[in-house]
């Protein structure tokens, strides 16, 4: 391992670490806009330049390698003017929309230019002009003005996904960022370049216009849009709840994580998030009375649910589980199911039209908690119990987050179910066609509105944060189901969703050990899974 | 005048015909290399102290000695017919008028360095020497000199100066945007479509069966200590006799001028000299009696570059002139790099302006300030080339442009 000094700090880095990354480990930040962990070297910006010793001029770091020996120095008087110059170049032409610009508060130029440029503008021409407010796709928006020709959103194209649809098209001042004829940037990820644009140039179609980024709060999360679990920053809108529409999320960004998705994350995940603050969201309990569900309390709700529970033989009780439910609420659940008997259990029903995956992120399992559910035990198929209820053999179904009628299972036959079954209990975040045929319809608190953890397909769990609070009188699923146990006499410690994953941890083996703390930022592996990878 | 090597028939109306290249003594060298050891070819060409006749001065053995040893893949031999420096015209006599000279070249260091497959990239805009020279490879094919285990591909530019940078070069090659590439790694290493690569000039290639037939020692002797050789100059602008001539590296500006190009023509008037195409720091008229190699030019704060020698008599604007360079930079630019592609337009702009009397008391300090600041901060020595000019015309004629700026 190359052992080097950094601004007269002694450091050691793996082999083929780049002096950026080589100062970064030393507690240094060299700026930099073209050079991006996740893409090949561009060297074009010439920002980050550093002295080195024994070498006549300035050098970029982004493209030398850290070598034994080597004496590098960041912050010489030489550097520091060479960045100065740099940052002029790169503002000549540059339109200053700052105002007006989505990007302003999150903007690398801005940014920069306060630490490093801070010079008196000479520039006293006409500047270039380019096109502004170009839609390249269905998500991103182009301000070519803006754009520094960093090239990382070209990168991005031609080596993460593999489209290629972004070009750098003309020459000198007048290159320009566009489309290649005939193509959209309409790939599954093209939300990221959006992330990794440093500037304004390209910015989101969903958020922009919708809150200053400054008014914004963050919370670590996990994507519940499929099987990987891709980490996320939920940034959330509480300073200005007029902004943004009402809307409560403004946008999803990812969370670098090396083992699970690195810097990206889908365009299906990343806008995946409208449902949270959508007109059909569910914010009280409601519940038949003779008539058609209405609204009532959580401790009638409670109340009327235990007595149609006990009421039934447990062998009349059906329970649909989800994998969209968290590891603690599917816990809670086979605590009730195994204190009530219950033995029609399962949480596996068919999507409509089967989703595909790809190689970079996307599962074909658009749940981020199957393993979690075959972990904990909450049966697998639930087709059997599809097939008891239209058989007339289940006097209670409790269904959670499906929506029967949009699975692969026939119309029909989730129909008859469904009319046969006496008391059908159905818990979620939003109305949907299985919930207008249920007796009862229980508000659940979205991912976002609570505290929990998912276990995604490599057997990794991992943690997602309240960012916002629930709607109306939305709960947790744990908790629901937590009060149903207790009206049933059952002892309930749990009061908070790290209480229940202590009970998972003490009682399943696969999650031994593990405790909210272990699990941190950016997950941990479930034993089982540890094993395999081992073995 | 001294012997002629490279233009030796130039003069002959069928010099382009296999025929009357052979009659003249051509593929002896070919012959002659055959039976050496490729590193001994090197050896001699190192020995001969030729130095690349593109732009760099690159001494040609050493270039050629960088090529891995142990490489197990595929090595290609890269010609730079590209041409584009404003001010130099010479690659398109040999390419036109002893086509072979280029082949046999190409044959002996494609020996030297173990390759199998040569390029050819022929600036677009010459059509004729594209149509010559190709003539040329497929009578070499019917000799049976190429094709038997050397083969050559005549591949066109599409008319973009940065394609003459050897990187810029390969990108172009390789069916990308002509865009330099960032070094390390450098050609020999990783060039063209990943492989190690030399690229070399049509002259400096014309230079190598000369060196083969007639010794190192002989070619190193006919130059300079630190540079061997005759070189083609190209001259223009305000001469009598505007043309290619070859002369050894020794020469000096004063004699290329006078002695060749029968002297300064329209006022009669030296006022300044480009000497090595436009990227070259001006000279002014009492600044000519260098020598016209690498280390001569580079002493006098110039560079010989591709030798193309643009002659000012006293009636030529400075500030005119400087406004044509500067355009010619901004159109130019690659555009990839920050400091070349937003200051060569910033220039472009100033420079303009000032030439049509409209310039601002900070202009030429602004330009001076910024063109050094970019200057070695850049992807490839194109912007290097566009500060050459940008400092020495306003540093060397000051006078000149702040006469035009309104007080
Ligand atoms: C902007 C720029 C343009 C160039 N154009 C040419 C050219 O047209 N022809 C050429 O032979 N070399 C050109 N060069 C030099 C090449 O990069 C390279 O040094 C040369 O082809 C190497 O061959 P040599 O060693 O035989 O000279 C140019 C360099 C730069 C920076
Ligand atoms: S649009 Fe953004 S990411 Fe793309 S080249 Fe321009 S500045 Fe870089
Ligand atoms: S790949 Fe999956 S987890 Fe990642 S962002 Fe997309 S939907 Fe979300
Ligand atoms: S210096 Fe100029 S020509 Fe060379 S790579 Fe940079 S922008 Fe392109
Ligand atoms: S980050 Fe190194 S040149 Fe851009």
């Amino acid at each position: 391992m190359p052992k080097l000094t950094i601004n007269g700090k002694d450091v050691e880095v793996p082999p083929g670490t780049n002096l950026i990354e080589a100062a970064r480990l030393a507690g240094f930040a060299i700026p930099h806009y073209c050079y991006h962990p996740g893409l090949s070297i561009a060297g074009q910006c010439r920002l980050c330049m550093v002295d080195i010793e024994k070498t006549p001029r300035p050098t970029i770091a982004c493209n030398t390698l850290a070598a034994d020996g080597m004496v590098v120095n960041t912050e010489t008087d030489r550097v520091k003017e060479t960045r100065r110059s740099i940052m002029e170049f790169h503002l000549i032409n540059h339109p200053l929309d700052c105002p007006v610009c989505d990007q302003a508060g999150e903007c690398w130029l801005q940014i920069y230019y306060m630490r490093h440029g801070l010079y008196d503008p000479r520039m006293t021409d006409e500047k270039v002009h380019k096109p502004k407010a170009v839609p390249l796709g269905p998500h991103v928006m182009l301000d070519a003005e803006r754009c520094i020709l960093c090239s990382r959103c070209v990168r991005f194209c031609d080596e993460i996904t593999r489209t290629g649809e972004i070009g750098i098209f003309n020459r000198g001042d007048h290159s320009e960022i566009g489309l290649f004829p005939g193509t959209d940037l309409a790939n599954r990820y093209s939300g990221n370049v959006v992330d990794i644009c440093p500037v304004g140039a390209l910015t989101d179609r969903d958020f922009r216009f919708q809150v200053r980024v400054w008014y914004l709060d963050t919370a670590k999360s996990v994507c519940p849009n499929c099987a990987r679990g891709c980490n996320i920053d939920v940034h959330v809108n509480h300073r200005r709840p007029h902004h943004n529409e009402g809307r409560r999320v403004a946008r999803l960004k990812p969370r670098f994580n090396a083992q699970v998705n690195k810097w990206w994350l889908c365009d299906e995940g990343r806008y995946g998030f409208r449902f949270v603050d959508d007109p059909d969201r569910l914010s009280l309990p409601a519940g038949k009375n003779g008539g058609p569900p209405a609204a009532t309390t959580w401790d009638d709700t409670i109340r009327s649910l235990a007595e149609t529970l006990e009421g039934a033989r447990p062998d009349e009780i059906g329970v649909i589980a989800s994998p969209r439910m968290s590891n603690e609420d599917l816990f809670a659940l086979r605590r009730l199911t195994e204190r009530l008997g219950v033995t029609h259990v399962g949480f596996r029903v068919p999507p409509a039209k089967p989703a595909d995956d790809d190689d970079l992120l996307l599962r074909a399992d658009r749940n981020p908690n199957t393993q979690g559910a075959e972990l904990v035990g909450v049966g697998a198929d639930a087709k059997p119990i599809l097939d008891a209820a239209r058989a007339g053999r289940v006097r209670v179904l409790w269904v959670f987050h499906h929506d029967l009628f949009a699975s692969a299972w026939h119309e029909v036959e989730v129909r008859q179910a469904l009319e046969r079954v006496p008391t059908v209990i159905w818990s979620g975040t939003n109305a949907n066609r299985t919930s207008e045929l249920a007796h009862w319809v229980l508000p659940s608190a979205a991912w976002v509105e609570r505290e929990g953890t998912f276990t995604n397909f490599q057997g990794r769990v991992q943690r997602f944060r309240r960012a916002i609070e629930p709607l109306g009188d939305a709960r947790p699923d744990w908790d629901v189901i937590g009060r149903v146990l207790a009206a049933l006499g059952a002892e309930v410690k749990a009061t908070r969703a790290e209480h229940w994953f202590q009970e998972l941890a003490s009682t399943v083996s696969a999650f031994a050990g593990m405790t909210y703390r272990t699990i941190g930022d950016s997950g941990q592996i479930v034993a089982a899974a540890q094993e395999a990878a081992t073995r | 005048m001294s012997e002629k090597i490279l233009s030796r028939n130039f003069e002959r109306p069928d010099a382009y015909t296999l025929a009357a290249y052979r009659a003249t003594g051509g593929y002896q060298a070919w012959d002659k290399a055959q039976g050496m050891e490729p590193a001994a070819i090197t050896e001699e060409v190192k020995k001969s102290n030729l130095r690349g006749l593109g732009g760099a001065g690159f001494p040609t053995g050493m270039k050629w000695s960088f090529i891995p040893k142990d490489h197990a893949g595929p090595v290609y031999l890269v010609v730079n017919a590209d041409e584009g420096e404003p001010g130099t015209f010479k690659d398109r006599y040999i390419l036109e008028r002893d086509p072979h000279a280029l082949i046999e070249g190409m044959l002996i260091a494609a020996r030297a360095v173990r390759c199998a497959l040569g390029f050819v990239y022929i600036r677009g805009e010459y059509v004729t020497p594209w149509r010559v020279f190709s003539g040329a490879v497929r009578e070499a094919y019917d000799a049976g000199l190429l094709g038997q285990g050397f083969d050559v591909v005549v591949h066109r530019g599409a008319g973009a100066y940065i394609c003459g940078e050897e990187t810029g070069l390969i990108s172009s090659l390789e069916g990308k945007k002509g865009w330099p590439k960032v070094k390390p790694p450098f050609p020999a290493i990783k060039g063209a479509f990943g492989m190690p690569t030399i690229v070399n000039n049509v002259e400096t290639l014309a230079c190598v069966p000369h060196i083969v037939n007639r010794g190192a020692a002989w070619f190193a002797g006919l130059g300079t200590k630190t540079q061997g050789g005759t070189r083609m100059y190209s001259v223009s602008g305000r001469v009598n006799r505007p043309g290619v001539y070859e002369a050894p590296v020794s020469v000096t500006l004063r004699q290329l001028i006078y002695d060749h190009a029968g002297g300064v023509s329209a006022t009669g008037r030296l006022k300044a000299v480009v000497p090595g195409g436009s990227s070259a720091p001006i000279l002014t008229a009492d600044e000519i009696d260098v020598t016209m190699d690498v280390d001569g030019l580079r002493n006098a704060g110039s560079m010989i570059g591709s030798a193309g020698v643009v002659v000012f008599d006293e009636s030529v604007s400075v500030p005119d002139a400087l406004a044509v360079v500067a355009r010619f930079y901004a159109h130019e630019s690659c555009g990839q790099c920050t400091p070349c592609r937003e200051s060569t337009g910033w220039i472009e702009k100033q420079v303009k302006r000032i030439a049509e009397g409209k310039g601002r008391k900070d202009d030429l300090d602004t330009i001076l300030d910024v063109a050094s600041r970019g200057a070695g901060t850049t992807i490839c020595a194109f912007y290097d080339g566009a500060v050459g000019p940008y400092i020495s015309y306003i540093k060397k004629f000051r006078a000149e442009f702040e006469a035009l700026i309104p007080k």
